[in-house]
C-alpha cells in the first residue's frame, strides 16, 4: 500500500475511466478463468497491459504468466526490454519460438528474409494448447483496425483458435462472462476502447519506460512499399533499393520485416503526444506491411487465430 | 504538450435496417476529421471496388468482408471520436432484427442514443424494437436524426410528421431528453454544421447535441454506494483488502457500510486505487476497500452503503431472451449477477411485450429477441437493486449451462411502461 497524501476529491478523467475498466476486465478474467495468460510483445500496448495487470493484483504478485511469441524477427532493442521488466517486475516470462514450430514441420520456413508474421498464429495456437491456458490478455484496442473494431472484449475461440465474427457472445453491461468447454479460449482485450493517444497520454502520466526504437534516433532505412524499413539482418537491401540514414522512429513494434519507421524528431514522451495529436495517418497505415494484404487482412488472420 | 483531460460519453446508434446509421456514423466521422487519410483512402477504394459510388460512407464502420458484401451491419462497430472537452465511444449497432443481441449489446453501456431513421418511412417496427430495449436499458437521452430529408425537399411538414410521431412514442417509454433533428447523412446537413436547407429549424447539429448532451448520467443514482467484490487481496503487513469497481454513490473513508448478504456493518478504513490512496472514490473506478473489521467476505459478495439492496433468491425480472430455442418455464440456466455466477431455475414466465402496442400478453415460452417478464429463483442469494436504481447491481445475464453461450439479458423488476 502507498502512503501519498489523501487527495482532495476531484472527477474522474478518461484516463481514470479507462484505466478502472481496464483493471475490472483484468481481474474478471482472472477470477474466471483457470489459467490466464498475458501477451506480451515489449511494444507499448502490451508494456500498458502489463502495467495495469500489476496494478490490478498489486501487492500480490501477478497471478499469471507472461507469454512472447518470438517470431525470431524482432528488433534487439525490444527483446532486451521484454528481458529487463521480466525481470525488474519479477513477472514468469515464456516464450514460444516461430523457429520452433518450423524445426518441427508444423510451418514451412519462408527463409531468412521471408516474413514470419503469419507463421506466428501456428507457434501461438500450440503454446496456448500446450500450456492449457484458457485466457490471453493481449493489448490490442478497437482504434488499430476495422476487424477489432467488431470484436468483443472476451473474445470467445473455438478448440481451433478460430474467431467467427458472425455469432460473437452477447456483451451485455460489465457482465463479462470467461466461461469455455476444455479446448477452447478466450481472447481478452482490455486496453478495447482505448486509442493511441490515449495509450501515450497514459504512459505520460504513469512515466512509463518503453524500448527506445519508439524515440527518434539515427537508423539505417530503406524505402520499400512506401515504407522506411530498418536495416539489418532481416531486411537487406534489393537492387535499386538505397539505404540512408535518417533521424526516425516506430510507432508500433512488430518483425523487423514488416514494422516501418517514421521520420520524426519527437524524442520524448511529451513530443509523441504532441505528434500523434495532428498525425493524419493511422498507425498501422502508416507501419504495418502486415495488413496490407487485403483489405480485410486483419479479419482474415483473426478468423485463423492471430492475436 | 499537456492535453487537457476530458470526459467520456458513451453512445450507441440504433434504428432499422437501410435508415442509414453506419452512413451518420461515417459522415460525422469524417466531417470531424477523426479518420486518417489512410482510413479514408480504404473506404473509397472498397466502394470503388464494390460499385457503389466514390465514397460509401457506412463502410468507414462496416468493417467485416460480410457486411460490404452484403451492405448491413452485421455487429456492433466501436469508433472513438473526439473533440476538445470529450471522449466518444460510439458504438455503431446493427439494424437487422437477427442481430438485436449485438445490438443491446452496444445499447447496454450507452448514456445516450443516436437514432437514426428514414422521414419517408417513419419509425420501423425495428426501430421501435431498438427505442423498447434502449429504453429497458435504461437509456435516458435520445438524439433522434430524421434521415433523407434531401430525398423529400427538405419539407418540414414531412420533418414535423416525424417528430410527433416520436415524441408520442418517446413519452410512452419514458425517454427523459429527446432532441430531434432533420438531417441528411449522405450530404451531411445538420450533421456537423447547421444546414441552409432548413432554414426553418433552429435546434443543434447533431454534433453540438452530442457534445452538450449529459455524459455519465446512466451511472447517476440516489441509491446509494456498491461495490462488487471481484478479488480479495492480501496485503503485505497481513490483513486482506477488497477489490471491485464502483457503482452508484462515492465510498468515504470512515463511511459506515455493509457486507453483503452476510449482513456486516463495519466502516471504511482506507481506499486504495491505481493512483495510490484517496479519501473518496467515485462511480467508474476500480478500487480496493479495507474495512474496519476482519471479515470473511469474498468473490460474488457486495459492499455497500445505505439505501441497502435486497437480498433475495426470487427475482421478478424483465428478460430479452436471445437464445435459438425459447426459453420455457422450468428451465435451468447459470445466471451471472456481478461478480457472482449461481444456477438459476426458471420459475415463471409471466408475459410477453408486443412491440406494437406496448401491452403484455400473456405467452408461458419467449422466443428469439422477445422481451419478456419472469420470476426466477436462483440457488444462491443475490445482492440487488431495481435495475432502474442502478444499472449494474440491477443487471444479469443467462448462460446456457452446455455451450456457456450468453442466452438472454435481464433486468431486474418490471420496466415502467410494462
Amino acid at each position: 500500500m502507498t502512503t501519498t497524501p489523501l487527495r482532495a476529491p476531484r472527477t474522474a478523467d478518461h484516463l481514470d475511466l479507462l484505466e478502472s475498466h481496464a483493471i475490472f476486465i483484468l481481474r474478471e478474467v482472472v477470477a474466471e478463468c483457470e489459467r490466464p495468460v498475458l501477451l506480451f510483445s515489449g511494444g507499448k500496448d502490451s508494456a500498458v497491459l502489463l502495467h495495469l495487470a500489476l496494478k490490478a493484483f498489486a501487492p500480490q504478485q501477478l497471478p499469471f504468466p507472461v507469454l512472447h511469441i518470438d517470431t525470431g524477427q524482432n528488433f534487439p532493442e525490444v527483446l532486451r526490454y521484454r528481458d529487463e521488466q521480466a525481470a525488474s517486475l519479477g513477472v514468469k516470462l515464456l516464450v514460444a519460438k516461430v523457429q520452433d514450430s518450423i524445426d518441427q514441420g508444423k510451418v514451412a520456413d519462408p527463409g531468412p528474409m521471408g516474413s514470419r508474421n503469419r507463421l506466428q498464429t501456428v507457434t501461438l495456437l500450440d503454446a496456448i494448447n500446450d500450456n492449457g491456458f484458457d485466457a490471453a490478455f493481449g493489448g490490442a484496442r478497437r482504434d488499430e483496425d476495422k476487424a477489432r473494431a467488431k470484436e468483443r472484449i472476451l473474445s470467445f475461440r473455438d478448440g481451433f483458435g478460430q474467431w467467427d465474427p458472425r455469432r460473437q457472445r452477447p456483451e451485455l453491461w460489465q457482465l463479462y462472462q470467461g466461461k469455455v468447454n476444455p479446448g477452447e479460449h478466450l481472447r481478452a482485450f482490455p486496453l478495447s476502447d482505448w486509442t493511441e493517444l490515449d495509450i501515450w497520454q497514459y504512459i505520460e502520466r504513469e512515466q512509463m519506460e518503453l524500448p527506445e526504437i519508439y524515440f527518434a534516433h539515427e537508423r539505417d532505412v530503406l524505402l520499400r512499399d512506401d515504407m522506411w524499413l530498418a536495416v539489418g539482418p532481416f531486411v537487406e537491401p534489393r537492387p535499386g533499393e538505397t539505404v540512408e540514414r535518417r533521424v526516425v522512429r516506430f510507432r508500433t513494434v512488430g518483425d523487423a520485416n514488416c514494422t516501418g519507421a517514421v521520420d520524426s524528431p519527437a524524442d520524448t514522451i511529451a513530443a509523441i503526444i504532441e505528434e500523434i495529436a495532428i498525425a493524419n495517418v493511422s498507425e498501422r497505415g502508416a507501419t504495418r506491411a502486415d495488413d496490407r494484404f487485403s483489405e480485410t487482412a486483419m479479419e482474415d488472420r483473426k478468423r485463423e487465430g492471430y492475436f | 504538450m499537456k492535453l487537457a483531460t476530458k470526459d467520456l460519453l458513451r453512445l450507441a446508434t440504433i434504428g432499422s435496417v437501410d435508415d442509414g446509421k453506419s452512413t451518420l456514423i461515417g459522415r460525422l466521422l469524417v466531417d470531424t476529421r477523426q479518420l486518417f487519410d489512410d482510413q479514408l483512402d480504404a473506404v473509397v477504394a472498397a466502394s470503388e471496388k464494390r460499385g457503389v459510388g466514390d465514397l460509401d460512407l457506412s463502410f468507414v464502420t462496416d468493417g467485416l468482408r460480410a457486411e460490404r458484401e452484403q451492405g448491413i451491419t452485421i455487429d456492433v462497430a466501436y469508433r472513438y471520436a473526439s473533440t476538445p472537452s470529450r471522449k466518444f465511444i460510439i458504438a455503431d449497432c446493427p439494424g437487422h432484427v437477427q442481430y438485436t443481441s449485438n445490438m443491446a449489446t452496444g445499447a447496454s453501456t450507452a448514456d445516450l442514443a443516436l437514432v437514426v431513421m428514414d422521414v419517408a418511412h417513419g419509425i420501423k417496427e425495428q426501430t421501435r424494437r431498438h427505442l423498447c430495449i434502449a429504453a429497458l436499458l435504461g437509456v435516458h437521452s435520445l438524439i433522434v436524426c430524421v434521415n433523407k430529408m434531401d430525398k423529400v425537399d427538405w419539407s418540414q411538414s414531412a420533418f414535423q410528421r416525424e417528430v410527433d410521431e416520436v415524441q408520442s412514442l418517446s413519452s410512452e417509454l419514458g425517454f427523459k431528453s429527446v432532441t430531434i433533428i432533420p438531417v441528411s447523412a449522405l450530404l451531411g446537413d445538420n450533421v456537423v454544421d447547421p444546414s441552409k436547407n432548413t432554414p426553418w429549424y433552429e435546434g443543434p447539429s447533431v454534433l453540438s447535441a452530442l457534445e452538450t448532451s449529459d455524459a455519465g448520467s446512466w451511472a447517476r443514482t440516489t441509491r446509494g454506494a456498491r461495490l462488487p467484490i471481484q478479488w480479495v487481496l492480501r496485503q503485505s503487513g497481513g490483513g486482506r483488502t477488497y477489490a471491485g469497481m464502483i457503482d452508484g454513490n462515492a465510498f468515504h473513508v470512515g463511511d459506515a457500510v455493509t457486507l453483503l448478504p452476510a449482513n456486516i456493518e463495519t466502516k471504511i478504513r482506507a481506499i486504495n486505487s491505481g493512483s495510490g490512496e484517496r479519501g473518496e472514490a467515485g462511480v467508474g473506478l476500480s478500487v480496493d476497500l479495507d474495512l474496519d473489521d476482519e471479515t470473511d467476505a469474498g468473490r460474488g459478495d457486495l459492499i455497500a452503503s445505505a439505501p441497502l439492496p435486497t437480498v433475495t433468491k426470487e427475482l421478478t425480472a424483465t428478460i430479452i431472451w436471445f437464445g435459438d430455442q425459447p426459453l420455457v418455464e422450468g428451465q435451468r440456466l447459470r445466471l451471472k449477477h456481478t461478480t457472482k455466477v449461481t444456477p438459476v431455475r426458471v420459475q415463471a414466465i409471466t408475459g410477453v411485450m408486443d412491440i406494437e402496442t406496448l401491452v403484455i400478453d400473456e405467452s408461458s415460452t419467449l422466443t428469439t429477441n422477445q422481451i419478456g417478464l419472469a420470476t426466477l429463483v436462483t440457488a444462491d442469494p443475490l445482492v440487488v437493486d431495481d435495475y432502474r436504481d442502478n444499472r449494474v447491481t440491477g443487471s444479469f445475464v443467462l448462460i446456457d449451462v452446455v455451450t456457456n453461450a450468453t442466452v438472454a439479458a435481464g433486468m431486474v423488476g418490471r420496466a415502467s411502461f410494462f
